[in-house]
C-alpha cells in the first residue's frame, strides 16, 4: 500500500501497541491533541487509551528516563523526543544511564526502549530545531542507532526497533513525513546492520544517510542521464553500520561519495570513509569524496538553509571530482 | 504607585507594537512570507510590557520561544525584528536566528529561546554577573507555564537562592504548554507556592492588567535590586493565538477565543482605566495607534525589501577567532 513516512510510522505504532501490550508510547502531547506537531502519534489514545499512550509535561530528562526504567522492569516503552535539538536536556539519562545499563550490570540488564525523534533541516526551523547529531550517538556504545529515509523502511525498522531488547534511537528526518511509497502490509520487519541498494550501479557508490539517500537517488539519476552509472546504498541503520555492504560496492565501483547532513567532524561520512580508507583501500581508485553540512549551527533563514544542507548538485560535483581523478 | 504620564503612553505604544507586530506576523506568514515556527504573544503584552517597564537597558531580560513580545518590550528595534523574522541578513541576528532566537545583546536582550526552560539558568548567570560587578542590574528570564517543569527550571530557582543573585523569574501562565492544559502538567495545585517553595516571594497578577503586572513585578524587582536575592512574579493572561502559527488549536474550549478576546485585553483595560482617570486621553491614545500601524507597516515593507545574505555567510560568526586554518 502506498503511503507517507508519518503514516508508515502512525500505523507500525498500532500495529506493535496491538501486538504487545507492553508497548507504550510517552512523549509531550501524544496523546491528546492531534498527536504532535506531525500528527505521527495520531489515534493512539482512542484505540488504546491513556493508559498507554502517555502525555507528560515538558520534561525531557524525566521521559527519557522513566522511559528507560519502565523498559528496565517490563515495559516496551517508545518514548518521543520531539527534536533531537532536545537531547541537549536529557544526554545523562541515555548516555550515562541506559546505554550503559547492559555493560556496567554485567549483562543483567535489559532495557528495550525505542526513542523516536525528529532531525534534520530544511523547513527554517534554525539553530536549536534543525540538527541531525545522530553520529554524536552512533558513538555512543550501548544504544543502537536507526535513520531511514522512506516510508518502507521506516515501517520495517521501527518494527524491529520495538520488538528488539537494545535501546534503540529512531531519527525521523522532518523533511521526509510527507515522501510516499509503497508499503508492504501485514507483518513487516527488517533486521538491523542491512544496507538496502537502492541503485545498482557500477562506476561509483553513492552512500547516503537519511533523507541524503533520497538526494542520492536523485544525484543518480541526473549521472545516469550523462551516462554515468551510480550505485545508491542507504544504510539504514548507523549503529550497527553495514560496513559489509559498503565495502562490497565500492570493490565494485571503486569510487565512493558519502552523503549525510551532519556537521562533518566526527560524521557518520567521516566513519564510513575511515572504514573505507582502512578495510576498502585495495579497491579504492580515487579519494573518498565527503558531503556533508559546513562546521557551522544550522542557519534558520532559508537563503542560507539551502546552503548548509547538501543539494544534489554537491553530490553531482563530487561524483565528478572522484570519477575524474 | 503612581506611573507618571509620559510612561503611561509609552506603556500603551509598547503593548500596541507588540499587538500590531503579531498581528502583521501572523497575517505574512499566512502569505507564506516567513519562514520556520512562529509563535505569536497576543494577548499577553501586558506582561511583557509591565515587567520590562522597570528595566534600564542593562538590565537583561531572556526570553522563550514566544519571544517577540518581551524583546519589544525591552526596547529591540521593531524594524530590525522584522527584518530577522523575514530572514534578511539585516536583521538583528543577520537572519542566522529567526522568531525563535531575537536577540540584541546591546539592548540587555540576552534572546529568545527554541529550548524550553533553556533562558532560566542563563538568567542566574547574568544575575550573577550583576552581584559580583555590584552595578545594581537585575536578570529577568520569562518562562511559561509549561516550562517551569523542567529540571533547568528548578535547577536555576534554587541556584539564584543559594547565590542569592538579584534574578527574577516571571512565569506566565497562559493556561497550556502546546496544548496541553496546566492543569494536567503542573502535579499540584498551587504552583505559586510551589515556586516560593524554593526561598523567594512571588508576586500574582492578572495579565491582562497592565497596572497588576506593573505593581507586582515592581515588587519583585525591587526585592531583587535591593539584595535580598531572587523573587518571581506570576501572571496569568491567555493567548489570542494558537501555540504556533497554523495550529488548529482544537484543545480549546467553546468560545474560548472569543471571550478571551472580548473581555481579556490588555488594551481594551488600559483604555478603559484612562478614560475613567483622565491621565491620557482617548485622542492621545488614537494618535499613538496610528503611529504603530505606521510604524509596523514601513518594518513589513523594509523587511521585504532588506537584503537576504549571500551563501559566503553561512559560515561567518560561528567563532571570533578558529584560528590560521579557518
Ligand atoms: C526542551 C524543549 N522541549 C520541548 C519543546 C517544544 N515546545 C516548544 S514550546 C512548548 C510549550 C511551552 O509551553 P509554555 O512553557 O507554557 O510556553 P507557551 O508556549 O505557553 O508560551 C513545547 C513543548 C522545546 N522547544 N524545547
Ligand atoms: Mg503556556
Amino acid at each position: 500500500m502506498k503511503m507517507s513516512v508519518r503514516e508508515a510510522i502512525n500505523l507500525t505504532l498500532h500495529e506493535e501497541m496491538a501486538r504487545d501490550p507492553r508497548v507504550v508510547i510517552m512523549g509531550e502531547d501524544v496523546a491528546s491533541g492531534q498527536g504532535g506537531v506531525y500528527g505521527v502519534t495520531a489515534g493512539l489514545t482512542e484505540k488504546f487509551g491513556v493508559a498507554r499512550v502517555i502525555d507528560t509535561p515538558i520534561t525531557e530528562s524525566a521521559i527519557v528516563g522513566a522511559a528507560g526504567g519502565a523498559a528496565l522492569t517490563g515495559l516496551r516503552p517508545v518514548a518521543e523526543l520531539m527534536f533531537i535539538d532536545f537531547l541537549g536536556v536529557c544526554l545523562d539519562q541515555l548516555l550515562n544511564q541506559i546505554a550503559k545499563f547492559r555493560y556496567m550490570f554485567g549483562g543483567q540488564a535489559r532495557t528495550p526502549l525505542v526513542i523516536r525523534t525528529m532531525i534534520g533541516a530544511g523547513e527554517g526551523t534554525g539553530p536549536q530545531h534543525s540538527q541531525i547529531l545522530y553520529p554524536m550517538l552512533a558513538a555512543i556504545p550501548g544504544i543502537k542507532v536507526v535513520a531511514p529515509s522512506n516510508a518502507a523502511d521506516a515501517k520495517g525498522l521501527l518494527a524491529e526497533a520495538i520488538r528488539q531488547d537494545d535501546p534503540v534511537v529512531f531519527c525521523e528526518h522532518k523533511a521526509l513525513y510527507m515522501d510516499e511509497c509503497e508499503v508492504p502490509e501485514g507483518d513487516y520487519v527488517i533486521p538491523f546492520g542491512k544496507a538496502r541498494t537502492v541503485v545498482q550501479g557500477t562506476d561509483i557508490t553513492l552512500c547516503g544517510l537519511s533523507r541524503m539517500a533520497v538526494l542520492a537517488d536523485q544525484a543518480a539519476a541526473e549521472l545516469a542521464a550523462e551516462g554515468i552509472s551510480a550505485e545508491v546504498i542507504d544504510p539504514r541503520t548507523l549503529s550497527p553500520l553495514d560496513e559489509e555492504s559498503i565495502l562490497a560496492s565500492v570493490s565494485k565501483t571503486g569510487r565512493l561519495v558519502v552523503v549525510d547532513e551532519s556537521n562533518p567532524l566526527c560524521s557518520m561520512a567521516s566513519e564510513i570513509s575511515g572504514m573505507v580508507a582502512e578495510f576498502g583501500f585495495d579497491y579504492l581508485d580515487a579519494p573518498v569524496q565527503r558531503v556533508t553540512a559546513p562546521h557551522t549551527p544550522v542557519p534558520a533563514t532559508p537563503c542560507l538553509e539551502k546552503d548548509y544542507v547538501p543539494s544534489v548538485a554537491d553530490i553531482v560535483r563530487a561524483a565528478k571530482k572522484a570519477l575524474a581523478y | 504607585m503612581s506611573i507618571p504620564t509620559e510612561a503611561l503612553s509609552d506603556a500603551y505604544r509598547l503593548m500596541k507594537t507588540i499587538r500590531e507586530f503579531e498581528e502583521r506576523v501572523n497575517a505574512e506568514i499566512m502569505n507564506g512570507q516567513i519562514p520556520g515556527f512562529t509563535h505569536l504573544y497576543t494577548g499577553q503584552e501586558a506582561n511583557a510590557v509591565g515587567v520590562c517597564a522597570h528595566l534600564d537597558t542593562d538590565d537583561t531580560i531572556i526570553s522563550t520561544h514566544r519571544g517577540h513580545g518581551h524583546c519589544i518590550a525591552k526596547g529591540a528595534d521593531v524594524s530590525g525584528m522584522m527584518k530577522e523574522l523575514f530572514g534578511s541578513s539585516e536583521g538583528l541576528c543577520k537572519g542566522k536566528g529567526g522568531s525563535m532566537h531575537v536577540a540584541d545583546i546591546d539592548k540587555g536582550i540576552l534572546g529568545a529561546n527554541g529550548i524550553v526552560a533553556g533562558g532560566p539558568p542563563i538568567s542566574v548567570g547574568s544575575a550573577l554577573a550583576a552581584k559580583i560587578r555590584k552595578n545594581g542590574k537585575v536578570a529577568v528570564s520569562f518562562s511559561g507555564d509549561g516550562s517551569v517543569n523542567q529540571g533547568t527550571c528548578f535547577e536555576a530557582m534554587n541556584m539564584a537562592v543559594v547565590l542569592k543573585v538579584p534574578a527574577v523569574f516571571v512565569i506566565e501562565n497562559n493556561y497550556y504548554s502546546e496544548h496541553t492544559n496546566i492543569s494536567y502538567a503542573v502535579g499540584c495545585d498551587d504552583l505559586k507556592a510551589r515556586t516560593e517553595a524554593f526561598g523567594f516571594p512571588v508576586f500574582v497578577a492578572d495579565g491582562a492588567d497592565f497596572f497588576a503586572v506593573h505593581e507586582a513585578a515592581g515588587k519583585a524587582i525591587a526585592h531583587a535590586r535591593a539584595g535580598n536575592g531572587p523573587a518571581g512574579v506570576f501572571a496569568e493572561q491567555g493567548r489570542y493565538h494558537g501555540h504556533f502559527v497554523g495550529d488548529p488549536q482544537h484543545y480549546r474550549g467553546e468560545g474560548e477565543l472569543d471571550d478571551l478576546r472580548e473581555n481579556r485585553c490588555c488594551l481594551k483595560n488600559f483604555r478603559a482605566r484612562m478614560l475613567e482617570s483622565g491621565e491620557v486621553s482617548e485622542d492621545v491614545l488614537d494618535g499613538i495607534d496610528a503611529e504603530v500601524m505606521a510604524l509596523i507597516e514601513q518594518a513589513t515593507i523594509d523587511a521585504k525589501a532588506a537584503a537576504r545574505p549571500t551563501p559566503d555567510q553561512v559560515t561567518e560568526d560561528v567563532y571570533i577567532n578558529y584560528g590560521a586554518g579557518a
